[in-house]
C-alpha cells in the first residue's frame, strides 16, 4: 500500500508518532461505534411496526365448529388450524407410543381441552400449508394433515409421523375466554 | 383587501397565490410550551387533561384518525381506560362467515374512530362546514400550537361594519375571519380529575398540548436521542480535527 | 502509474485478474491531490455523503411507502408513527434533500469562483450540471410522494410548465400525467422514477470522478499541478480532512433533523392532497426558488419557461463564456466583485421566488433575472478581455509558501 498510509507509520519512534497512533485508534474506535449505532435504525425499521404488533391477537368462536370439523383462522398473517376432534381421533392421538414419534410430545401437553386441537398450520419443513382442513382433503397416513409440497404426514395431534418435516406443528399460545371461544396470542 | 390580490394568470400558470398575511390578520398569541427548546418534553399530566377535553368536546365533530387507541397509553391512560375509550364507538368490520358486514366496538389496535362516516355526512351535520381531522393540525398550520391556541381563544364579536354570514362566527385569527366552528372554550368546560383549575387559558393550553402530541408523538424520543447524538458527534468531530491537525503537521 | 505491490496473497490474486484494488488505490489512496485545497473543496465529498444518506434512507422508506393516492399520505404517517425509527429515517430523508442541495450549491459556486470549469475540466463541469439537473428532477418527484397539498399542487404547476410548448404542449402534459389531471398514474410513475434517478445520479457521480481524476483536481491558485512537489496523496491527508468535514456537516444536519425537522418544509404538506382546493400561498422547495423567480419574471407563458430552462442550460456554456485565461478569482480583482454580485443576485432571486408576484417584488425579480443573464452572457465574456489579472505565483507549492510567509 501507499508509503503514506498512516497505519504503516512506525510506532513509538517519537512522541509525536505515538500520539498520532493513539489518536488514530481512538478516532477509529469512536467512528466504528458511531457507524454501528447509526445502522441500527435502518435494520430495526424492517422489524414489525407498532401497528403490526398491535394486531397480535385473534378471537375465535368455537360454537359453530361441529365435531369432526375444522376451521382455519388467520393469526399474525399465518393460518391457525382449529379442529374439533372426534373421540376416536383423540383416542388415536393419546394412545400413540412415544417411540413412534420423531418429535415425541404427549397429546395431553398439546391441548387444553381434549376435543379442541389448535395448531399453527405451517409445515415445519419449508413453510407450506398442509391439507386436511376440508372434508375432501387428503389427511395423510395418520388421519391428521398431509403436506402436498414434500409429503409430510401429521397425525391427529399434529405431530410429524412421516416425511421430511423435522418437528410437530406448533401450538400457539391461546386461552379459553368461555367454553366456546378462544383468544389466540 | 390584500388577500384578494391574485397573481395575473399569465405569470402564474393557474397558480393562485395570496400573501403570507392571509390569516385573520391578528398576531398570534405566542405561548410557552413544555416541549419548547433543546430540553423540552411533553407533560404527561397536561396531555391527559388535554385528551379529556378532546374526547369530551372536540371529538364530537373532529376526527383524529392517525392516532390509535393503543397510543393513548403513551400519555398515561391505563390499558383498561384506553380500552374503554376505544369501546365507546363502533366501527364497521367484516364480512363475517355469513358474508355480512357488521359493527363492532373499537379495539386498542383501531385508530380513533371518526365522528362522521364521511366528509359529506360531516358537512351536513355542521352547516356545510367540514371540521378538519386534527391528527396533524399543529404541523399543518403556520405557527403550529400557537396558531391553534390563538384560534381557540380568538373568538370575538364581529366589528359593526363586518358582514358575517349566517351560521358563521367571527374569529380574529382564522383566515377571512369567519369560521363555521362556534366558540368552544369557556371556564369550567370540563372538570379535571387531577384538580387543576379549568380556566379558559388552562383548557386551551391542555388541549393544544394534546394535539401537539397527536401530531408529533415522536418528539420526546427525538429530542433525547438528538442530544445524545449531537454530544457523540461533537466528540467524534473533535477527534477528527485533532487527527487532521496531527496528520497535516508535516505538510508544507 | 504502476500497479502497487500488494502483500496479501488473496488481494494479489484477485487484482491480477480484475484490478479492483489497483484502481481503488490509485483513485482513493495515492491519488495526487493539490496540497493547497481549502475547506471549500470539502463540499464535493460532502455531497456524495449526502447522496449516500439519501439512497440508504430512501431504500428503507420505500419498503414502507404505498404509492397510491388513497394511501400514500397515511402510509407516510404510518412511517412517522408506527415503523421503528420511521420518523428518524423520514426526517433524515426530508432534510437530507435540503442539505444535499446546500452542499451542491456551495460546490457549484466554489467552482465558479475558482474557475474550476475551465480547460481541461469542461466535461467535468458538464457532468456536474447533469447531476444537478437529475437532482432537481429527483427532488421534485420525491416531494410529490407524501401526497400532501404542496405535493399535489407542486406537481400540477410544474407539469403544467410543459403546456407552454407550442402545438404539442397539451399532449405532453397529458402524457406526463397518464390522465387528465395529476392523479394515481402520475403518483405511480413519479415513485418509479424517484427510485430510479438516484442511481442515475450515482452513475453520473462515478463519471464525474473519472473525469476529475483524469483532469486532476483544481485548486485555489488556479495553477495546474507541475510536479510531485505540488501534491500530496489523497490518503491520509484528504481522507481525514473530508472526515472532519463530514463530522461538522453531521452536527449541523442532525441538529435540524432532531430539533427543527420541519424547518425546510411547508405546513400545507401535512394536509392531505385535495384536487379541489389550492392552498392560498404555494411555493416550491427553497432550492428551486431562484428559477421560480426567473419563470415569473417573464410576463409570457412560453417565454418564462424558456428563460427558466435557459438559466440552467446557459451554464453549460460557462467554460467558453468566461474568456479569462486566469482561472482563480483570487487573481482577478474585478471578477471577484462581479462574482459576489452574482451570488447576491442568485440570493435575491431565491428571496423573490418565495414571495408573491405582486407590487415591488415584480420589478425586483425582473431586474435580478436580467442581471443573471447579463452577468453570464455579457460581463464574463468582456471581463476576461478588459480585466488585468494579478501576477500568478510560479507553482502551487510556491503559492503555499507565499501564504505561509
Amino acid at each position: 500500500m501507499s508509503s503514506h498510509s498512516i497505519s504503516a507509520a512506525p510506532s513509538g519512534s517519537s512522541q509525536g508518532e505515538s500520539r498520532r497512533d493513539f489518536l488514530l485508534i481512538a478516532t477509529s474506535a469512536v467512528g466504528a461505534v458511531g457507524t454501528a449505532l447509526a445502522l441500527w435504525p435502518f435494520v430495526h425499521s424492517m422489524n414489525p411496526a407498532a401497528d403490526t404488533l398491535a394486531l397480535s391477537t385473534t378471537e375465535v368462536d368455537l360454537s359453530k365448529v361441529a365435531e369432526g370439523m375444522a376451521v382455519t383462522v388467520t393469526w399474525q398473517g399465518k393460518p391457525v388450524f382449529v379442529r374439533h376432534r372426534t373421540a376416536d381421533e383423540v383416542k388415536a392421538a393419546e394412545e400413540t407410543p412415544m417411540a413412534d414419534l420423531r418429535d415425541p410430545k404427549a397429546d395431553k401437553d398439546r391441548v387444553q381441552k381434549a376435543q379442541w386441537l389448535i395448531l399453527i398450520g405451517v409445515c415445519t419443513h419449508l413453510g407450506c400449508i398442509p391439507l386436511g382442513q376440508k372434508a375432501a382433503d387428503p389427511r395423510g397416513d395418520f388421519g391428521g394433515w398431509f403436506c402436498p409440497c414434500h409429503g409430510s404426514h401429521y397425525d391427529t395431534s399434529g405431530r410429524i409421523r412421516k416425511g421430511p418435516a423435522p418437528l410437530n406443528l406448533p401450538v400457539p399460545k391461546y386461552t379459553f375466554l368461555t367454553d366456546t371461544s378462544i383468544r389466540i396470542g | 383587501m390584500l388577500r384578494n390580490v391574485l397573481i395575473p394568470a399569465a405569470l402564474a400558470f393557474g397558480l393562485a397565490s395570496a400573501p403570507a398575511l392571509a390569516s385573520g390578520g391578528a398576531h398570534l398569541d405566542k405561548q410557552s410550551w413544555s416541549w419548547d427548546g433543546l430540553f423540552g418534553a411533553y407533560d404527561k399530566a397536561q396531555m391527559k387533561r388535554g385528551f379529556q377535553i378532546f374526547h369530551e368536546v372536540c371529538s364530537n365533530c373532529h376526527g383524529l384518525k392517525l392516532v390509535a387507541y393503543r397510543n393513548l397509553k403513551e400519555i398515561g391512560l391505563s390499558e383498561d381506560e384506553a380500552k374503554a375509550v376505544a369501546g365507546e364507538r363502533e366501527v364497521k368490520d367484516g364480512p363475517n362467515d355469513e358474508g355480512e358486514m357488521f359493527n363492532r366496538p373499537g379495539k386498542l389496535s383501531d385508530r380513533y374512530i371518526p365522528p362522521f362516516a364521511n366528509d359529506q355526512a360531516a358537512r351536513v351535520s355542521n352547516n356545510g362546514a367540514l371540521p378538519p381531522d386534527l391528527s396533524l393540525i399543529t404541523k399543518a398550520r403556520a405557527g403550529g400550537p400557537d396558531y391553534v391556541y390563538s384560534l381557540l381563544m380568538g373568538f370575538e364579536d364581529a366589528p359593526a361594519d363586518y358582514k358575517l354570514n349566517d351560521g358563521m362566527n367571527y374569529n380574529k385569527i382564522f383566515p377571512g375571519n369567519q369560521i363555521g366552528m362556534a366558540p368552544q372554550i369557556s371556564d369550567d368546560l370540563v372538570t379535571y380529575a387531577d384538580g387543576t383549575k379549568a380556566t379558559s387559558h388552562q383548557l386551551t393550553m391542555d388541549v393544544v398540548a394534546f394535539l401537539n402530541w397527536a401530531a408529533e408523538p415522536e418528539l420526546d424520543e427525538r429530542k433525547s436521542m438528538g442530544l445524545k447524538t449531537l454530544i457523540f458527534l461533537l466528540v467524534l468531530t473533535g477527534l477528527f480535527y485533532a487527527l487532521k491537525r496531527k496528520i497535516w503537521a508535516d505538510v508544507h | 502509474m504502476s500497479a502497487p505491490a500488494f502483500d496479501n496473497k488473496i488481494i494479489k490474486w484477485i487484482d491480477e485478474r480484475i484490478p479492483l484494488f489497483t484502481v481503488l488505490e490509485h483513485s482513493t489512496s495515492s491519488y495526487p491531490t493539490p496540497k493547497n485545497l481549502n475547506y471549500w473543496w470539502n463540499f464535493g465529498s460532502l455531497a456524495l455523503f449526502a447522496l449516500v444518506i439519501m439512497i440508504m434512507t430512501g431504500i428503507v422508506l420505500a419498503m414502507n411507502y404505498t404509492g397510491h393516492t388513497s394511501m400514500a399520505f397515511d402510509s407516510v404517517e404510518r412511517i412517522m408513527r408506527d415503523v421503528n425509527y420511521g420518523w428518524l429515517l423520514r426526517y433524515l430523508h426530508m432534510n437530507g434533500a435540503s442539505f444535499f442541495f446546500i452542499c451542491v450549491y456551495i460546490h457549484i459556486f466554489r467552482g465558479m469562483y475558482y474557475g474550476s470549469y475551465k480547460a481541461p475540466r469542461e466535461i467535468l463541469w458538464w457532468i456536474g450540471l447533469l447531476i444537478y439537473l437529475a437532482m432537481m428532477a429527483t427532488a421534485f418527484m420525491g416531494y410529490v410522494l407524501p401526497w400532501g397539498q404542496m405535493s399535489f399542487w407542486g406537481a400540477t404547476v410544474i407539469t403544467n410548465l410543459f403546456s407552454a410548448v407550442p402545438v404539442v404542449g397539451d399532449f405532453i402534459v397529458t402524457w406526463l400525467w397518464g390522465g387528465f389531471a395529476v392523479d394515481n398514474p402520475t403518483l405511480n410513475r413519479f415513485f418509479s422514477l424517484h427510485y430510479l434517478l438516484p442511481f442515475v445520479i450515482f452513475a453520473l457521480v462515478f463519471l464525474h470522478l473519472v473525469a476529475l481524476h483524469t483532469s486532476k483536481s483544481s485548486n485555489p491558485s488556479g495553477i495546474e499541478i507541475k510536479g510531485p512537489q505540488d501534491t500530496i496523496p489523497f490518503h491520509p491527508y484528504y481522507t481525514i480532512k473530508d472526515l472532519f468535514g463530514v463530522g461538522v456537516f453531521m452536527v449541523v444536519f442532525l441538529g435540524f433533523v432532531f430539533f427543527a425537522p420541519n424547518f425546510f418544509g411547508e405546513p400545507d404538506n401535512y394536509i392531505p392532497a385535495n384536487p379541489m382546493v389550492t392552498p392560498p400561498h404555494i411555493v416550491p422547495e427553497w432550492y428551486y426558488l431562484p428559477f421560480y423567480a426567473i419563470l415569473r419574471a417573464i410576463p409570457d407563458k412560453l417565454g418564462g419557461v424558456i428563460a427558466m430552462f435557459g438559466a440552467i442550460l446557459v451554464l453549460f456554456a460557462l467554460p467558453w463564456l468566461d474568456s479569462s485565461k486566469v482561472k482563480s478569482g483570487r487573481f482577478r480583482p474585478v471578477f471577484k466583485w462581479f462574482f459576489w454580485l452574482f451570488l447576491a443576485d442568485c440570493v435575491v432571486l431565491g428571496w423573490i421566488g418565495g414571495k408573491p408576484a405582486e407590487g415591488n417584488y415584480i420589478p425586483i425579480g425582473q431586474a435580478a433575472t436580467a442581471w443573471y443573464f447579463f452577468h453570464l452572457l455579457v460581463v464574463l465574456p468582456l471581463l476576461g478581455r478588459l480585466e488585468k489579472p494579478l501576477a500568478l505565483p510560479a507553482s502551487i507549492s510556491a503559492s503555499v509558501l507565499k501564504e505561509k510567509a
